[in-house]
C-alpha cells in the first residue's frame, strides 16, 4: 500500500516537472510580459503545489511531511505577491499588454 | 522512503548534468549585453548552483549559496547598478585576444592536471580518505553534534571562523569608509523612489507584514538547529539581513532605519565579532585554551547536567553552549554587516541621483 | 565504477571552464559591474572544484545518523556491505564535511568583498561619471597627457 501511494507521488511529481516545462515555454514564448508573467506563475503556484503534493506521498508521515506543509504555505504565500509586485513595476515603468486585435491599436503604437 | 534514493551511479549523473546547466547559465552570462540580465543572470546561476550543491550532499554550503548568492548579493549588486547605463558597449577585437589566449591558456593548464585528480565519488581519494574521515569518526566523541560540518566550523575550526567574521566585518567597514556612512538619523535618509517600483499596494505590504516576522524567526531556527541539521550562524544572519532588506523594499529604507537605526546596526556588528573572541578569552580564564568550549563549564557543574544528545558516555555541555554562543555571534556579525553595507548603498545611490538631477 | 571514470574529466572539466570564462568576464567586460560579477563566477567555480573532491559515491550530507535508524537502514540499502565496511563510519558511507566548511565561509566572505568591490564602483562612477572601462582610461590618459604637458 505504502509502494503504491508512493508510485502516486512519483507521477505527480512527473506532472508536476511537466507544468514546469510548459511554464518555460511560455515565458519564452509569450508576447508580453504580462503574459509571461502569466506563464511564469503557473509554474510558481500549479507546479510548486503537485510536487510538494508528490512528495508529501512519497515521504509518508514523517517530519519531512510536516515541513513540506510549510514550505507550501510559503510558496502560496510569496509567488502570488512577488507576481503581483513583479507585473505592478512593469506597469509603472510603462509596459502596455499587447491586445489580440491588430484593428485596434495598442497604447503603445497611439 | 526508498523512492526517493536515487542509485548512487545515477546520482552522480543527475549532478553532472546539473553541472552543466550551471556552466550553460556562466555562457549566457558571457554573452549578456545588459547590467540586469547579468545580475539576474547570476541570481539564476547562484540558484542552480545551490540546487547543485544538494546532489553534491553539501546542504550547509547550498543554503549559504542560495541565501548569500540568490538573496543578498544580487540586492547588494542591483543596489549599485541601479543609477548606472544598462548597456554594456562591447570590446574593441584588437583588445579581446590576449584575455582570450590568457584564459584558454588557463584553461588548458588546469585541464591538464585532471588525469592526476582523484576519480569522480572516490570514496579513498586523498581528500577524503584521512582528515575529513578523521573529523567524522570523533565528532561524537569531541563535539557531540550531528552535523558535522558546524562541528568542524565552530569548534574545531574556530579560530579560523573567527577570522573569517573579522573579514566580513572589514570588509563592511571598508564599505562604509568608500561610501561614507554619515546617513545616521532616519530624516536624513533620502526616500529612494527607485527602489520601491510598487509602493503602496496593499498586496505587498500585507504578505510583507505576515512573512518578515516569519523569516526572523526562520533565522533564530536556523541558528539554534545548525548543531542538529543544515544551517548555522552564517546562514542565519544572511537570512536576518534578508528580512531587514525585504522591509526596506516594500515600507522604504526611511521606515527600516526608524525601526532600526543605522548606529544600532554597526553597533551590532561590532558586538557580534567582540562577543565571538569574548568565548574564546572566557575559555582561557576558566584555565583552558583559546576557544576551547570544554573547558566553559566547570566539570563539577557539568557533571550534574543531563547527558547530552549522541553522547557517547560523554557530557558535551561546554561544547554546545559554546558553539551556540559564537554562531549567535556570528549572525549578529554577519546580519549587521550586510545590513550596513545595504544602508550604505541605498544612501548613497540616491544621494548621486539628486546630484546628478540637480 | 566505469560510469565514474566517464564522468570524472566531464565534471572537473565544467568546473574548469567556468572558471576560465569568469576569469574572461573579469579581464574583457567594459562595465566594471560586469568584471565584478565575472569574480564573483570565478571564486564560485573555484569552490565547485572543492566540492567536486568532497563527494562521496553513495555518500550523504555530513549529518550523523543512528546507525539503526530507518534512514541510515534506507541509504545503506543501496550499497554493499563490503562498500560500507570499508569507507563508512559506523555503517554510513557521508560525503567529506572539510571543503563544505571552507566554502561556506568563502562564500559569506565573497558576498561582503563583493560589495566592497561595488562601494569603489560607486566612487569611480562619481569621480569620472562613468562605470565604462575604456572610458575611464581614456579620461586617466588624457589626464596624463596635460600633467606633461603643464610641465613641461
Amino acid at each position: 500500500m505504502a509502494e503504491a501511494i508512493g508510485w502516486i507521488g512519483a507521477v505527480l511529481v512527473i506532472a508536476a516537472v511537466g507544468l514546469s516545462i510548459a511554464g518555460a515555454v511560455g515565458v519564452l514564448r509569450f508576447p508580453d510580459v504580462y503574459t509571461r508573467i502569466h506563464a511564469a506563475s503557473i509554474t510558481d503556484t500549479g507546479a510548486a503545489s503537485l510536487m510538494t503534493l508528490g512528495l508529501l506521498l512519497m515521504a509518508g508521515f514523517s517530519p519531512a511531511a510536516i515541513k513540506l506543509c510549510i514550505v507550501w504555505v510559503f510558496i502560496m504565500l510569496t509567488s502570488p505577491a512577488a507576481a503581483h509586485a513583479l507585473a505592478g513595476a512593469a506597469f509603472g515603468s510603462g509596459h502596455r499588454p499587447v491586445l489580440a486585435d491588430p484593428r485596434q491599436p495598442s497604447e503603445d503604437e497611439a | 522512503m526508498s523512492l526517493l534514493l536515487a542509485s548512487p551511479e545515477l546520482e552522480l549523473v543527475f549532478s553532472a548534468l546539473l553541472l552543466t546547466l550551471v556552466a550553460g547559465l556562466v555562457v549566457a552570462l558571457l554573452a549578456a549585453r545588459s547590467v540586469l540580465t547579468c545580475i539576474l543572470l547570476m541570481s539564476a546561476f547562484s540558484l542552480t548552483m545551490a540546487l547543485w550543491l544538494m546532489t553534491m550532499d553539501a546542504p550547509d554550503v547550498a543554503f549559504t549559496e542560495a541565501s548569500v548568492g540568490a538573496g543578498v548579493s544580487t540586492m547588494i549588486l542591483l543596489g549599485a547598478a541601479l543609477s548606472s547605463t544598462d548597456v554594456i558597449p562591447s570590446l574593441r577585437p584588437g583588445r579581446l585576444w590576449f584575455p582570450a589566449v590568457a584564459c584558454l591558456a588557463a584553461f588548458i593548464g588546469m585541464a591538464l592536471i585532471v588525469p592526476d585528480l582523484p576519480v569522480f565519488g572516490d570514496p579513498g581519494s586523498p581528500p577524503s580518505a584521512y582528515v575529513g574521515r578523521l573529523y567524522l569518526e570523533q565528532t561524537p566523541h569531541d563535539i557531540g553534534a550531528p552535523n558535522v560540518v558546524t562541528a568542524v566550523l565552530a569548534s574545531y575550526r574556530g579560530f579560523d571562523t573567527l577570522g573569517e567574521t573579522t573579514v566580513i566585518f572589514a570588509a563592511g567597514v571598508g564599505v562604509l569608509l568608500l561610501l561614507g556612512g554619515q546617513v545616521r538619523s532616519p530624516d536624513a535618509a533620502p526616500e529612494d523612489v527607485s527602489l520601491r517600483a510598487s509602493a503602496g499596494s496593499p498586496v505587498l505590504s500585507v504578505a510583507a507584514r505576515l512573512l518578515i516576522p516569519i523569516i526572523c524567526l526562520y533565522a533564530f531556527y536556523v541558528l539554534a538547529h545548525g548543531e542538529f541539521g543544515a544551517g548555522g550562524g552564517f546562514q542565519a544572519g544572511v537570512i536576518l539581513a534578508a528580512a531587514l532588506i525585504l522591509h526596506a523594499l516594500v515600507f522604504g529604507v526611511r521606515e527600516t532605519m526608524k525601526a532600526l537605526p543605522v548606529g544600532v546596526v554597526r553597533a551590532c556588528a561590532a558586538l557580534g565579532v567582540l562577543g565571538y573572541a569574548a568565548v574564546g578569552f572566557l575559555a582561557i580564564l576558566n584555565g583552558g585554551r583559546f576557544l576551547d568550549y570544554d573547558a566553559l563549564l566547570s566539570p563539577v557543574f557539568e557533571a550534574g547536567l543531563p547527558s547530552s544528545h549522541l553522547a557517547g558516555g560523554h557530557h558535551h555541555w561546554g561544547q554546545r553552549i559554546g558553539i551556540l554562543a559564537i554562531e549567535t555571534g556570528v549572525m549578529l556579525a554577519v546580519a549587521s554587516t550586510m545590513t550596513a553595507i545595504f544602508y550604505a548603498f541605498t544612501g548613497r545611490v540616491s544621494r548621486s541621483d539628486a546630484a546628478g538631477a540637480s | 565504477m566505469t560510469l565514474a571514470l566517464v564522468l570524472t574529466p566531464y565534471v572537473y572539466g565544467l568546473g574548469f571552464f567556468m572558471m576560465a570564462a569568469g576569469l574572461l568576464i573579469a579581464l574583457t567586460s567594459r562595465h566594471l559591474i560586469k568584471r565584478l560579477i565575472g569574480l564573483g563566477v570565478f571564486q564560485t567555480s573555484a569552490g565547485v572544484f572543492y566540492i567536486l573532491l568532497s563527494k562521496v559515491s553513495g555518500g550523504t550530507a555530513a549529518i550523523r545518523l543512528e546507525a539503526d535508524s530507518p534512514a541510515a537502514e534506507a541509504l545503506a540499502s543501496r550499497l554493499d556491505a563490503a562498500y560500507i565496511a570499508a569507507h563508512g563510519v559506523d555503517g554510513v558511507v557521508y560525503s567529506n564535511p572539510l571543503p563544505h566548511v571552507l566554502i561556506l565561509t568563502a562564500i559569506v566572505v565573497g558576498a561582503a568583498t563583493l560589495a566592497v568591490g561595488l562601494a569603489i564602483i560607486v566612487r569611480i562612477r562619481e569621480t569620472y561619471g562613468t562605470v565604462d572601462f575604456e572610458e575611464i582610461s581614456a579620461l586617466e590618459a588624457r589626464a596624463l597627457r596635460d600633467v606633461r604637458e603643464d610641465e613641461a
